[in-house]
């Protein structure tokens, strides 16, 4: 039994050493994210798996599809930069659009808020597998599945 | 000509009106694991307020087995084209590209900029809306 739980603890912290090396490598604090909901649709469905990097140094350009949350929530939000104004000094403030969504993502902000920051990043889509991340949506729905694993 | 902008804050900018034709072939873009192209025009500039802009103008999804040929004549921007702030009066130098997205079945996403680009230079004094 002992070398049961010991074999266990093991896989668990391997498990959780690639976590947070994934995390260290990429430079994002969440690299790996479900897409949970249509608004980027075609491109990405509900329970689409997304890899992230977050670099200091790369540049948010228009086009791109960031990942980022807003300021006093916890859910990260899929969408596309359309619009980009830097300062010199490396300063910019950008806007979002789901490709889905008619309109850009201003509704989404903070109340007053119309522009992002690079602080509200939490990573650009560099990869993306489709269905994987399905699991993690069902668990959510269905807390007793989540009991049940 | 300058107008409110009611999407921003509460200071009058500039915006931007562009009319423009595209002829593509994408035909060889697309392969086995290409599920979509994001199709995107935008127009980069300077101005004295900022060091870089860009603006998505008008964007468009091409999916596998839609036609990849675009002959567009006079379109308008989908998007409006608001300079934060009056730097586009008088702009020489609005630099209007092409790019895409290449969305596969799985794997990585990569941003493609078209090769050749089209300069427009702004007209220094505001005109008039029809």
């Amino acid at each position: 039994l002992y070398y049961q739980v010991l074999n266990f603890a093991m896989i668990v912290s391997s498990a959780l050493m690639i976590w947070k090396g994934l995390i260290v490598i990429t430079g994002s604090e969440s690299p790996i994210v479900v897409v949970l909901s249509g608004s980027m649709e075609p491109a990405f469905h509900r329970g689409d798996l997304l890899f992230l990097t977050n670099f200091h140094d790369d540049p948010i350009r228009a086009g791109e599809i960031v990942v980022f949350k807003v300021e006093g929530r916890d859910i990260p939000i899929v969408h596309r930069v359309i619009k980009i104004h830097e300062k010199e000094n490396g300063n910019i403030k950008f806007l979002t659009k789901g490709d889905n969504n008619e309109v850009d993502d201003r509704g989404l902000y903070k109340e007053g808020q119309n522009w992002l920051e690079k602080k509200d990043v939490v990573g650009r889509a560099r990869g993306f597998l489709p269905y994987v991340g399905m699991v993690t949506i069902i668990m959510n729905d269905y807390p007793k599945f989540k009991v049940c694993i | 000509k300058t107008v409110e902008d009611f999407t921003g804050p509460r200071e009058r900018s500039d915006p931007g009106f562009v009319t423009f034709d595209i002829t593509a072939d994408l035909q060889s873009i697309f392969d086995w694991n290409v599920k979509q192209l994001f199709l995107y025009l935008s127009a980069e500039y300077s101005t004295k307020n900022n060091a870089l802009n860009q603006v998505v103008l008008w964007d468009k999804i091409m999916l596998r087995g839609d036609n990849p040929r675009l002959f567009l004549k006079d379109m308008k921007s989908k998007y409006f084209f608001f300079d934060d702030g009056n730097g586009l009066k008088g702009n020489r130098n609005v630099t209007l590209t092409l790019s895409w997205n290449v969305v596969p079945n799985a794997g990585v996403l990569p941003l493609v900029t078209g090769s050749g680009h089209v300069s427009v230079p702004f007209p220094g004094t505001y005109g008039t809306t029809k």
